[in-house]
């Protein structure tokens, strides 16, 4: 199925969560939001024109800009992007969807914000999920065991965030600051 | 296997031994590499197995957001390290997708040659070190003799065994060497017979078969489920393979090539080939299939090649040189999967219009494949782990990057 076609069935049906649409991009992506996001996974795996019954991986891009004269430069104001990449084996489509998330919980600095999980929709997104939240720091509510999964249970910070600083010692192992900052 | 399946011969009285906790790795030699599996046992069944991983992490993706796309081909062999060709594939057309940018002919001759020829080495360590777990030493010595042959020949190209960093976004570092296509045709010639003598000593074994068929059953929609991929998925009898079904970018890369998809449909696998014939014990879905699907690929990884060789004699363009160190990128994301040989490998680039990505993605195949070996081995024996592990025939480099 084409993408106009599969972004206008999600249109019907879900209306006001479906915010945007972008056909022209390298892959086009359909911007949701968060809220409903388990319900219209669910929709897009078990209809049968669409069978979207793998997921091919989560990614969380952060956009900001540590550098403050760099950031008056930037078009976007600070915010995550949580993008999930659908491919479905029977009818052989893809599909691109992508939910803008703060940075933080309400601005408070430290709390992470909040996304409902698909882990009950594709069990691919138990581990992939768990990824985005150690690197990127995105709570996934309604997931069945979110820790982390690369980094050690008691590291501290998200580094795949744009403002993170590595600690000075993990441990008593010292960082070798040849870089310093 | 669910727990009521373990052979009540083996398990001799229904009474419940307490449970135990049992660290595998991450220096377990049949883990293959720094992975650690904590096991719940209960006797001498699996109650539960939880992976961990994480021991090989190396911020790949902080590092390819801090580096230009060509600077980052190193860091993408040290993914998947026993197929480094298929990596470097993988990150050059991914950017090669964000630059709009079309290959020669010529160019894609030769990526599909060193590439299957990649893919031939990744699977010879998959067979023999699967045979190896399973207590046949003999395969696993074959298979790494023949892969030598295939190291040398990559080192005769590139200067490296291992860490190639050949194929680049735009092209590839240098043409062939002179006389390098016969040495490859040679080579292609005296393995054809060895295939023959890991099916005799592997595929066909009797004890081989009683180690792996009906262990590990995982089925076609719990494969999809998980976010399988590669010979894992298509051993459920999937008949999926990025490099027919995959994105135009990729699969314009084998337009021309005649070959089969390795998967079992309709309770056939492809009969282009005198395959062994699948035993009676094996079911679809099961560890013989996983392993068997590997073998077969082997082969059409050598149809591959021969194609290759033919169609990239007959072209006589220059080829284009590599991207520029610090070319500038164009804005926007692009995502690809290729499928390497352990799984459909994805990268993916977002770019703010500067030389440097402004994040980089990288979805490992065995990432996936591993999240489902808790499912395959609850309930199994312990003795059938590392058979179920092997299988599915993960790299940590990838999973950890």
């Amino acid at each position: 199925m084409q993408f106009t076609d599969i972004h206008q069935q999600l249109s019907a049906r879900f209306g006001p969560a479906i915010l945007r649409a972008e056909p022209q991009a390298i892959d086009p992506w359909i911007e949701l939001a968060g809220g409903e996001l388990t319900e219209i996974c669910r929709f897009l795996r078990d209809e049968p024109a669409l069978q979207f019954n793998m997921l091919n991986c989560i990614t969380g891009v952060d956009y900001f800009e540590p550098d403050a004269k760099k950031a008056a430069a930037v078009a976007w104001q600070p915010h995550l992007e949580v993008l999930y990449h659908l491919s479905s084996l029977v009818r052989k489509h893809r599909l691109v969807l992508m939910v803008s998330l703060p940075r933080w919980q309400d601005d408070v600095p430290g709390r992470l914000p909040e996304l409902p999980s698909v882990a009950s929709v594709w069990k691919t997104a138990d581990w992939h999920e768990r990824e985005v939240f150690d690197l990127m720091g995105v709570q996934f509510v309604g997931h069945p065991d979110l820790t982390r999964i690369l980094l050690p249970e008691d590291w501290l910070g998200h580094p795949l965030r744009k403002d993170y600083r590595p600690p000075h010692d993990y441990h008593g192992i010292a960082r070798r600051t040849a870089n310093a900052d | 296997m669910p727990i009521e399946r373990v052979d009540p011969e083996l398990v001799e009285f229904d009474l419940r031994s307490d449970e135990m906790l049992i660290n595998m790795g991450p220096q377990h030699p049949s883990t293959h590499g720094v992975l650690r599996l904590v096991l719940r046992t209960d006797g001498e069944a699996v109650a539960d197995l939880t992976p961990n991983i994480g021991y090989l992490h190396r911020c790949a993706e902080k590092i390819g957001e801090n580096l230009t796309p060509r600077m980052f081909v190193p860091y993408t062999d040290r993914l998947d390290y026993l197929a480094s060709m298929n990596m470097n594939l993988g990150w050059a057309l991914a950017v090669e997708k964000l630059l709009g940018f079309v290959p020669c002919q010529r160019l894609r001759h030769l990526r599909v040659l060193v590439c299957e020829l990649d893919r031939i080495a990744s699977h010879l360590v998959a067979a023999g070190c699967y045979g190896l777990d399973l207590g046949s030493f003999t395969p696993f010595v074959w298979c790494f003799r023949e892969r030598e042959k295939i190291l040398i020949l990559f080192e005769e190209l590139c200067g490296a065994r291992l860490t190639y960093s050949y194929i680049a976004p735009g092209g590839v570092m240098a043409d062939l060497p002179q006389g390098w296509l016969k040495h490859c045709d040679e080579f292609l010639t005296q393995f054809e017979p060895v295939i023959n003598d890991l099916h005799a000593t592997l595929t066909s074994n009797a004890i081989f078969i009683r180690r792996t068929a009906d262990i590990g059953l995982l089925s076609a929609e719990m494969a999809a489920d998980y976010g399988c991929t590669g010979p894992v998925l298509r051993g459920s009898g999937v008949d999926w393979d990025l490099r027919r079904d995959g994105e135009a970018i990729y699969t314009r890369m084998y337009e021309g090539y005649q070959w089969e998809v390795i998967a079992q449909v309709n309770g056939q696998y492809p009969q282009d080939y005198p395959y062994p014939a699948v035993p009676k014990e094996a079911v679809l879905g099961d560890c013989w299939h996983r392993f068997y699907v590997r073998m077969l690929e082997v082969v059409q990884s050598m149809k591959l090649c021969r194609q290759a060789i033919e169609k990239y004699s007959q072209t006589s363009e220059v080829l284009s040189e590599p991207i520029k160190l610090r070319q500038k990128l164009t804005q926007g994301t692009a995502y690809l999967e290729t499928e390497a040989p352990k799984g459909q490998m994805g990268f993916m680039l977002v770019s703010d219009g500067t030389p440097v990505p402004w994040r980089v993605r990288i979805r490992s195949s065995s990432f996936c494949n591993l999240s489902v070996s808790a499912e395959l081995c609850r309930g199994c024996l312990i003795a059938d782990v590392p058979a179920v592990i092997g299988s599915l025939d993960i790299v940590l480099g990838e999973i950890d990057r």
